[in-house]
């Protein structure tokens, strides 16, 4: 890669950035903030390394993961990327709960409506028996 | 602190005098090398040292056992660290939430069909909202009209203390949830399309 065209790593770390530089397939020059993130939290050299241990085929997903715990350990210096599991396992459990709910209710009235027409439909029978079932009727009464 | 003749596990790996006031020396112990050789190995000492002094005395025992998490699962998973995880926690949450908004069109039929016959007399009316607005807020609260009727339990405000997981035993402290729809699990979503999928179309993020 030439100079004009410097990787965000590179820019950031004001060298040159040479055709077989490791960092900049990753780390584009159009978001130099994934990288001063990335060098904050790990470090340039240490994302090197562990980008170089990994299967070439793997290191952009591996690259992506890092830009990621590094942004929420900068949002959140105390748990970083903890902070964001607890989150979602407290919403998680919440849903939970509330899918429970949701579903209790549904299973209530489900039942109420199925007694209901079970009463109407004994009712119709009644009705339709008419005068052998002795149903009063209020026309029948003197 | 530890005295001069037992360095903590930081000065013991980097080879050097640990001073009274050492930032590593309270939260790594000398009887636990492989905690501050995980986080060394990922996060670089210099760079532990200065997240901590950045950090109140009281925010770094938190900072490191969340710290080491990471640098084990990362050292576990080399590709993709907690992340893996955490896509997980929030493929689970879609399903809960798609599951829930199944369950709440299902009880809006029993709630919103006017009475089309006898058998919906009687039941109690509830207000209810049946979106589900991030799950932040409990929903609306009942108004039986018929005093027989049980009043089921409304939505429940979440707990906001979370546990951490199964490796660490620290409790942590109120996270900031966000309302909204979707809440949390959507804003994460959008965090990640910007720094993760599309790392070119993120323009500055502090």
């Amino acid at each position: 890669m030439s100079n004009y065209t410097r990787c965000a790593a590179c820019r950031y770390l004001r060298r040159r950035c040479c055709e077989d530089c490791t960092l900049a397939p990753f780390f584009p020059s159009t978001n130099p903030t994934r990288f001063a993130h990335v060098h904050r939290i790990f470090g340039a050299s240490n994302v090197s390394r562990m980008l170089q241990q990994i299967p070439e085929e793997q290191r952009s997903e591996a690259a992506d993961a890092i830009a990621l715990e590094a942004f929420w350990r900068v949002q959140d210096p105390v748990y970083g990327s903890a902070g964001v599991i607890s989150a979602l396992q407290t919403e998680i459990s919440g849903a939970q709960r509330e899918l429970a709910e949701t579903q209790a209710r549904v299973a209530v009235y489900a039942a109420r409506a199925r007694s209901a027409n079970a009463q109407v439909s004994a009712d119709e029978e009644r009705l339709g028996d008419g005068a052998g079932a002795g149903v009063y009727l209020p026309s029948n009464h003197p | 602190m530890t005295s001069s003749s037992s360095p903590c596990a930081a000065c013991k790996l980097l080879r050097r005098k640990c001073a009274p006031e050492c930032v590593f020396a309270p939260h790594f112990p000398p009887d636990q090398p492989a905690k501050f050789a995980n986080v060394h190995r990922v996060f670089g000492a210099s760079n532990v040292a200065k997240l901590l002094k950045q950090l109140r005395p009281e925010q770094r025992e938190d900072a490191v056992v969340s710290l080491a998490y990471e640098a084990e699962a990362r050292l576990r998973d080399p590709v993709n660290g907690c992340v893996g995880y955490i896509h997980l926690l929030q493929r689970r949450l879609r399903e809960l939430q798609h599951d829930l908004s199944l369950a709440e069109k299902e009880l809006s039929n029993y709630l919103l069909v006017p009475a089309a016959g006898p058998h919906l007399v009687g039941l109690p009316h509830y207000a209810f909202n049946p979106s589900f607005a991030g799950g932040i807020n409990g929903v609306a609260a009942p108004m039986a009209m018929n005093s027989t009727d049980p009043v089921l339990p409304v939505g429940m405000l979440y707990d906001r203390t979370g546990s951490f997981g199964a490796t660490a035993a620290f409790r942590l402290p109120a996270v900031q949830l966000l309302n909204g729809a979707g809440g949390f699990g959507a804003l994460l979503e959008q965090q990640q399309q910007r720094q993760y999928h599309n790392p070119e179309q993120t323009h500055g993020e502090e």
